[in-house]
């Protein structure tokens, strides 16, 4: 019954894409999967060396997975500890965000604004701000009596990139989420007054769905984003004190480019790639049959 | 149980309202008694929603009162009224299942646990929904999300009002019928006062006992429907309820004849006199089309036709008087030559409106 024009000619509308997706990233990709098969003492000469990184790699009993799973811990908890500030903070910034009148401008604005800061000057500005000797931030502490330095305590590291991290991002959350709440309809509110729903109830049962959507992009961008974070620790800490703050893609690139282990690096970057997708994955999976229904089995009789 | 008073309400949207233009609802005067099945019809914009927004308390109006058996509620919240609403577009509480929504307007009023799961399923029996009772509301169809949102105001046994503010606007043609004959049926066995908003003249007149009609923010007539038919009290009425509308020609009137197209127009006898009309008003005759019969030429008012539209049941004639445009019916076995016909009015349906508001005439035949 296809009555369907079969025209293979529709392919080359295809081709520019495809052509621009080869050379941005299966081509990359590939040398990538290249050389983390093989080994190179410079030179441009490669020796094959099969699956024997990813062996290394998995393995925490050797120098290269120890430092590869010391790093992935710190890399998770640092994401895990955002998502469970920024998201919350987020939603709840978003709530007590104003719904009409000048003042919406101003606070889209002012939100944004963290957001248009470009990421090295972050952490510069994060830098300078909580130095113990001369950033109001660090000052202020040590004035105070709570011992803080930043380039010396892990703790005081760690606070300093979480809220860094926080200052940076929360906004995102919080905009993504405002915008969820604005396209609610007014008589979901009328309705859930008249059945006289308290404001917990009207967050549980109306606001809190509504924003599923906007939730999971959210949580998602995030994830990736603290998960891949580069720039604002590189500047503030440098990976420091020690290796406290040195995450995945810091280690990576000390790998790579510190010590030219290009096939160590290749097949670290290959893992860390997997595990990104696959968290995104159950992410998305876990929130998008959240509250859904079970497909109700017929059985065939 | 309710009855529902408007005292002197009035509201306007922008603050310090100078003249009745300011006014979205101009004042009201009306008594919903408890039982009553009422409609308030009007085209978009004229305030209808506003007066069942201020009656459910989701807006607080500008002047006057509203009572509820005699007691003030002006400014009492929407959760302390003894009211429910069904919106426009189905509302429903997506992650719960049918049966914690119909649950939730008790919970939420601390009802003890047997007493809101007996009321759930009885009010789920007369909604006929006991079979969806554990679906999710969310996979619902339209028309079965809005008996939901009906459900939750009828579980309440507090409920003495339910406003429906145009409520079937996203059901399927086909199920609109049913929906609304189940509300009829619901209404005679519940003894509840229910006012239904719409725009639609056919849900009003099928729904309701007493129809309210509003126009421009003002209620400009309260009746039966067979009263807005028969007697319109405003031009208004007599356009907006009908298909087609009531025919209103400029005219003038001495004594029981009136006179439509000035000198040289046509003559039209009145069954009642019309002595004290006001002085420099705008005079108008007003006559359904249902009582304004086409016979052919040299018999009744002399009238030209322009086109005759065959409805199936009924022929319809557009027509001009005296250079008016007018639709009139042509009963069966009437055969018009060419476009000159008369025009056979019933004296006892022609009402005269000055300045738009009907003007009652004396005498009789």
């Amino acid at each position: 019954m296809m009555e369907k024009p079969l025209n293979n000619r529709a392919w080359l509308l295809v081709a520019p894409v495809f052509l621009i997706v080869a050379f941005s990233a299966i081509l990359p990709i590939m040398t990538v999967v290249n050389y983390s098969v093989q080994d190179t003492f410079g030179n441009n000469q490669f020796f094959w060396n099969g699956l024997g990184w990813f062996q290394e790699l998995l393995d925490p009993s050797t120098e290269l997975g120890g430092r590869f799973f010391d790093a992935l811990w710190r890399n998770l908890m640092f994401s895990a500890i955002i998502l469970a500030i920024e998201v919350p903070l987020g939603i709840l910034v978003a709530l007590s965000m104003p719904r009409d009148g000048w003042k919406v401008a101003a606070t889209l604005v002012l939100m944004a604004l963290p957001l248009l800061i470009p990421w090295n000057v972050v952490g510069t500005i994060w830098q300078v701000f909580a130095r113990a000797d001369i950033g109001l931030a660090g000052w202020a502490l040590n004035a105070l009596g709570i011992p803080y330095n930043y380039t010396g305590d892990v703790i005081s590291a760690w606070v300093t990139i979480v809220v860094m991290d926080v200052w940076h991002w929360t906004s995102l959350v919080a905009l993504l989420c405002y915008a969820g709440l604005k396209s609610i309809p007014d008589a979901y509110y009328q309705a859930a007054r008249i059945d006289g729903a308290s404001r917990w109830a009207i967050f549980t049962t109306i606001q809190l769905p509504k924003m599923k959507r906007v939730l999971l992009i959210a949580v998602l961008l995030r994830f990736m984003d603290s998960f891949m974070i580069y720039t604002e620790p590189f500047v503030l800490t440098g990976g420091g004190p020690g290796n406290a703050t040195t995450f995945l893609s810091i280690d990576l690139v000390k790998l790579a480019l510190g010590q030219f282990d290009l096939g160590k690096a290749a097949a670290m970057s290959l893992v860390y790639n997997l595990i990104v997708l696959a968290v995104c994955w159950v992410f998305y999976t876990v929130m998008t049959h959240a509250g859904t229904e079970r497909p109700v089995r017929e059985i065939a009789s | 149980m309710a009855s529902i008073t408007l005292d002197h309400l009035a509201h306007a949207y922008r603050p310090n309202p100078q003249g009745p233009q300011d006014y979205a609802l101009k004042e009201i005067n009306h008594v919903w008694r408890q039982g009553g099945a009422y409609a308030l019809l009007g085209p978009s914009g004229c305030g209808k929603t506003t007066l069942l927004n201020i009656i459910s308390g989701l807006v607080i109006p500008t002047n006057g009162r509203i009572l509820f058996d005699g007691r003030d509620v002006t400014h009492l919240p929407t959760e302390a009224r003894n009211i429910a609403q069904v919106f426009q577009f189905p509302v429903v509480y997506d992650t719960m299942t049918v049966r914690q929504n119909l649950a939730f307007p008790l919970k939420n009023r601390g009802v003890p646990r047997e007493d809101i799961d007996r009321r759930v399923e009885e009010i789920a029996g007369r909604l006929d929904m006991s079979a969806v009772l554990d679906r999710k509301a969310q996979n619902l169809t339209a028309d079965a999300k809005q008996k939901i949102s009906l459900g939750r105001g009828l579980v309440r046994s507090d409920v003495a009002a339910i406003l429906f503010d145009e409520p079937l606007t996203v059901i399927d043609p086909h199920l609109k019928w049913q929906l609304r004959s189940s509300l009829k049926e619901l209404h005679r066995s519940l003894d509840l006062t229910m006012i239904y908003v719409t725009h639609d003249q056919t849900e009003a007149l099928t729904f309701a006992d007493t129809v309210v009609v509003m126009h421009d923010g003002a209620v400009v007539q309260t009746g039966t429907p067979e009263e807005l038919f028969v007697r319109p009290a405003h031009t208004f009425v007599g356009h907006f309820i009908g298909s087609p509308g009531m025919n209103v020609l400029p005219a003038s009137v001495e004594g029981r004849t009136a006179h439509v197209g000035g000198a040289g127009g046509v003559a039209i006898q009145l069954a009642r006199g019309y002595s004290a009309l006001p002085a420099g008003a705008r005079i108008e005759l007003g006559v359904r089309p249902e009582f304004a019969q086409l016979a052919p030429a040299g018999a009744g008012v002399p009238v030209v036709v322009k086109r005759i539209d065959d409805l199936g049941r009924t022929r319809i004639a557009r027509i001009e008087i005296a250079g008016h445009p007018a639709s009139a019916l042509v009963p069966e076995g009437v055969h018009l030559n060419g476009d000159q016909a008369g025009l056979m009015l019933d004296p006892q349906q022609i009402h005269i409106y000055a300045d738009g508001a009907l003007v009652a005439g004396q005498g009789g035949a």
